[in-house]
């Protein structure tokens, strides 16, 4: 491997208090872990594992540039010790070293936080936060499972900013049971509200094995429909972008500056190392992601073994596939000139119907309006045939 | 003991007619013919005890599994009479048992001087016995009522012997009682078969005449015909000829079947057996033709014969365009076996290449479809069945039409249907309720009768189209199953119909037009649009679906565009989750069928295709 290039490091931390009904992730509670166990039980040596598998990507890509963005993701990152995520933060940089802006990113749950932990995140150099309120109505976060007080976002996001965060994101949900469209427009005004540059925002969707699937394959839950899910996204598009944050992709807004710059990493294929169980890695075209369960990654990285389970290496076709719908969630779109004549035949009448931006057209890409958004896939599909 | 060993038992083509009883055994499906057919081969002794296993004369795994007999056999029973001690040939000749075979059930009938009604005694007479019974007596057969399953704790032998004497005009003392499962009253019946049905008589210096009453291809030997001889005699020596078709063959073997095949020298006056010429397609070796000599051909043929004619007609398509040569192999080779199978290339915008079929009715098509899928390994579509129209047009000019979609859009003067003479027997109970649904399928009631006090016969014509529909279902349905049907085709009559086109996008979907009655023509319209609604996915635009009579629309149903269509998320692992998912739509794309501009998924077009009834039946298979 080269890997010549910058390398971004996603630290996955596998461990939430409680799963909520709608969530799919690999993460796991203690005590699915361990009967009765406690998190210090089962997360002791966690942050020792991840150090190994640092090593281990020291190895593998001696040639990297300095990180350029960090995200520790989960489950909840904000469980761990401060100190702890700090010795990971540590070993990266005396590996890999780092760029003299890196972006560091944590997730934090908006209930759990204090103003001195955020402070003591702050301080081991972490400098974006993001934050999941998923909304801001009672009666909706109980459909997600999800019991915080709406009011502790707002203390929470304050409380960043104090601790000296430069950026702070909040995660919302749309398209939820229950919710009406004025629920969710309290959503989207309450975010505004908030001292924040940044909002990611997305349509619930239902995982098959979770809770929720189960409640709605019974029918005691019943999802909106597709139309004013769609809907939603619209008005939240139109809100957002007159509060001062523009899209930088299908489901993300900032403010000038305020864009993730670990997350768009990803979507121009940069390259990346994810560090803990099932956590995906990309350099140079290949992809490869680790066993899944922390049980695992624990016997592996205990051997000294790689933890990946399996890795592919992408075609030219796939990296192609790859390329168009990535570049199609973003505003650059994709540059009409790297599509054949026929695509372009298949794609005119998406402009007509007003999908795809004219303007945009007209100047040579293949740019999306909030409308053709929504049909991203329809359209990628329709590009690649 | 009245078992006679083969080797000492008459000999084939040196028995004396005088020892020769030929008989059939009419059933309805599930009273018992198999049972019984598997008794008389163990209590004659021509299966041994250890070889014997259940529904034994059923081949084709199709046929034991639906517990119907779509070919015949004919198998040679030696017999002692326990009356009169004598030796005796019993040949037992099992016809096929539905309504679809009609014409080969009269032909096995025509073999026969005797006929078994067999009737369960917990059931009694049903549609299909009383229609075979019909054509047993026509043929001038001696009939033998046996109740049967007498073991049964729900036997009503007393009632239904009532019902049977009133039908056939004996006394219910005259009904044999047996019992297929334990053999009960098998061996009086076997004596009663010599005692009470006629020897055949023919002229043994007469030239040959025989009767194909069965046509057979097998992969070995070739087409193998069974025949009962009337006059004359057939040697392995003899070259024979075909009434129907006068072409001359070579004998290459001649035997019985008792039940294995047996070759013999020869087949005498009233002997039933088989013949091999080499002949390698069922049509060259037709039922109800006569099979004469070359050298001394008889001047005439037997009376009956007729070319089977189909009456439902079906578009079968392969669901991979891929497979159309494998499926014009598979029914090539079906009809090596089904000489009233016909088909031709069809192609369909919506559906591709495939074959228009033509079938003796609506099990026929099923069994056909079956086999082509489980012989061939194929996956098909079937378009909706459609009978025969005959279409006079306003220029004089007629024409045929089994396609919905070959139906003239010009002027036309009169459409000719084809007409059924139906009979349903039910409890008195449902009376009403079967006349309400006859009258709703364009019927028109002939008559009524109680078979007994709590059983009726009702006739009634009704359009084939109606039948073929889905009025069996709906008949079953709507009696809790008690109801059997019989039709018979008595010919054509004028209708008031008209084609139904669906559009989508203003586009005709061939697959889906429909000749229907001028009033059930918005029912069709509006089922089949909104039917469409729900199978076809939103497209890029708003997709009108539109029911219509030439240019008149009568139902119109819209899809409307998709507006969501996008995950939301999309990060670090989620990549290549999302591109897989990409290739498999991707794929998905490929298989979806272009009408216009409109996709349309091919489980959409088979959906729409199948009757909530198939459906049903598709489930309870899984
Ligand atoms: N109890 C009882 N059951 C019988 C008798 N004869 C046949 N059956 C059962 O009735 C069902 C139908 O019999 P089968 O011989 O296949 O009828 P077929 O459709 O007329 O050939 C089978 O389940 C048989 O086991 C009988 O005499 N007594
Ligand atoms: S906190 Fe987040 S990661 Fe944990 S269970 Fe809930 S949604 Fe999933
Ligand atoms: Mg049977």
């Amino acid at each position: 491997m080269s890997g010549a290039a910058p390398l971004s490091f996603y630290i996955h931390i596998p461990y939430c208090v409680k799963r909520c009904g709608y969530c799919d992730f690999n993460t796991y509670t203690p005590s699915e872990l361990k009967d009765g166990g406690t998190l210090a039980d089962v997360s002791g040596d966690y942050i020792d594992l991840l150090l190994k598998e640092v090593e281990q990507a020291a190895r593998e890509v001696p040639n990297a540039l300095p990180v350029p963005t960090i995200f520790f993701g989960g489950g909840t990152p904000t469980l761990m010790e401060p100190a702890d995520l700090g010795r990971v933060l540590n070993a990266i940089e005396g590996s890999f070293g780092f760029a003299p802006d890196i972006e560091i990113t944590i997730e934090a749950n908006p209930d759990t936080v204090t103003l001195e932990k955020l402070q003591a995140l702050r301080q081991i150099g972490i400098n974006r936060v993001s934050f999941g309120m998923q909304s801001a109505v009672p009666h909706v976060l109980q459909v997600l499972d999800r019991t915080h007080n709406p009011e502790n976002v707002t203390k929470a996001t304050n409380w960043a900013r104090e601790a000296g965060f430069e950026h702070v994101s909040v995660d919302l949900i749309y398209g939820i049971p229950g919710e009406s469209i004025a629920d969710w427009q309290k959503s989207i005004d309450t975010a505004l509200s908030l001292p924040i540059d940044h909002i990611s925002a997305y349509a619930l969707i239902v995982e098959t094995g979770t809770k929720l699937a189960n409640q709605v394959k019974r029918g005691e839950i019943v999802m909106p429909d597709d139309d004013e899910t769609a809907d939603k996204y619209l008005l939240a598009d139109s809100a957002f972008r007159t509060g001062g944050f523009g899209w930088y992709e299908l489901s993300n807004w900032a403010r000038a500056g305020g864009e993730c710059r670990h997350n768009v990493a990803y979507w121009l294929g940069a390259n990346w190392w994810g560090l803990g169980p099932g956590a995906h890695s990309h350099i140079d075209g290949k992809r490869w992601w680790n066993v899944k369960h922390p049980t695992a990654y624990r016997d592996r990285m205990i051997a000294n073994e790689s933890p990946a389970q399996d890795s592919e290496t992408l075609s030219a076709e796939e990296k192609e596939s790859e390329r168009i719908m990535l570049a199609i969630r973003m505003p650059a779109g994709i540059p009409l000139a790297t599509l054949d004549s026929p695509t372009h035949e298949r794609l005119l009448p998406y402009v007509t119907s007003g999908a795809l931006d004219e303007n945009a057209w007209q100047a040579g890409s293949v740019v999306l309006t909030a409308s053709g958004r929504l049909i991203a896939d329809r359209i990628v599909r329709e590009i690649l045939l | 003991m009245p078992a006679i060993p083969l080797a000492k038992a008459p000999q084939p083509s040196a028995t004396d007619p005088a020892q020769i009883r030929n008989f059939c055994i009419i059933a309805h499906i599930d009273h018992g013919k198999s049972t019984l057919a598997d008794r008389m081969l163990g209590i004659t002794e021509v299966v041994e005890q250890r070889n014997m296993r259940a529904q034994y004369l059923d081949r084709m795994d199709i046929e034991r599994e639906r517990g119907i007999t779509i070919k015949s056999q004919a198998v040679r029973l030696p017999w002692r009479s326990g009356i009169d001690g004598k030796e005796y040939i019993l040949n037992m000749i099992d016809t096929p048992g539905h309504v679809d075979f009609t014409y080969e059930v009269s032909r096995s009938l025509a073999a026969c001087e005797g006929a078994i009604l067999l009737v369960d005694c917990a059931q009694g007479i049903e549609a299909q016995t009383l229609a075979n019974l019909y054509l047993a007596m026509e043929n001038n057969l001696t009939i033998i009522p046996v109740l049967n399953k007498i073991d049964l704790p729900a036997a009503q032998p007393e009632k239904f012997a009532e019902e049977l004497a009133k039908l056939i005009g004996c006394k219910p003392e005259d009904c044999l009682r047996v019992s297929g499962k334990t053999g009960d009253g098998v061996v009086e019946l076997l004596d009663q078969i010599v005692e009470l049905i006629p020897a055949p008589v023919g002229d043994a210096n007469a030239p040959a005449r025989a009767l194909i009453f069965d046509s057979v291809y097998d992969t070995y030997r070739g087409v193998v015909t069974y025949v009962r001889v009337v006059d004359g005699h057939l040697s392995t020596r003899d070259q024979i000829q075909m009434f129907s078709t006068g072409v001359r063959h070579e004998m290459l073997e001649v035997g019985v079947i008792s039940p294995e095949p047996v070759v013999s020298k020869g087949l005498g006056v009233g002997e039933v057996g088989y013949v091999i010429t080499g002949v390698k397609d069922v049509r060259q070796s037709r039922v109800g033709d006569t099979i004469t000599t070359y050298n001394h051909p008889a001047q005439t043929a037997l009376a009956g014969y007729k070319d089977p004619k189909p009456m439902v007609f079906s578009g079968l398509f392969p669901l991979d365009g891929a497979d159309y040569p494998l499926l014009r192999e598979a029914l090539d080779k079906l009809q090596l076996n089904d000489a009233a199978l016909v088909f031709e290339p069809e192609s369909s915008a919506a559906l591709g290449f495939g074959f228009r079929c033509g079938f003796l009715g609506l099990l026929h098509m099923e069994i056909v479809r079956e086999r082509l899928e489980r012989e061939a390994g194929l996956s098909l579509i079937s378009t909706a069945p459609s009978v025969v129209y005959r279409v006079f047009r306003d220029d004089g000019k007629e024409m045929i039409v089994t396609n919905p979609s070959e139906f003239p859009d010009g002027k036309i003067a009169r459409v000719d249907e084809p007409i059924v003479r139906a009979t349903v027997l039910a409890p008195a109970e449902f009376i009403g309720t079967i006349m309400e649904l006859c009258q709703e399928r364009r019927g028109t009631l002939l008559g009524m009768d109680y078979l007994s006090e709590d059983r009726v016969e009702i006739r009634y014509t009704l359009p084939l189209a109606e039948i073929v529909f889905d009025f069996f279902d709906q008949l079953k349905s709507r009696t809790k199953g008690y109801a059997s049907l019989d039709y018979e085709p008595i010919g054509e009559a004028e209708g008031d119909l008209v084609k139904v086109d669906i559009l989508l996008q203003g586009e005709h979907v061939d697959a889906f037009s429909a000749i229907v009655h001028k009033d059930k023509a918005y029912a069709y319209g509006v089922m089949m649009t909104s039917k469409l609604r729900e199978l076809i996915p939103r497209q890029q635009f708003e997709v009108p679906i539109q029911a219509a009579i030439g240019s008149r629309i009568i139902a119109r149903e819209s899809i409307r565009a998709i507006r969501k269509d996008v995950l939301a998320k999309c990060y670090g692992g989620d990549i290549s989750r999302k591109r897989k998912l990409l290739e498999k739509q991707k794929e998905g794309k490929k298989r979806m069928k272009m009408v216009g501009r409109v996709e349309v998924p091919q489980e959409a077009f088979i959906a729409a295709l199948t009757t909530d009834a198939d459906a049903d039946k598709a489930k309870k298979a899984k």
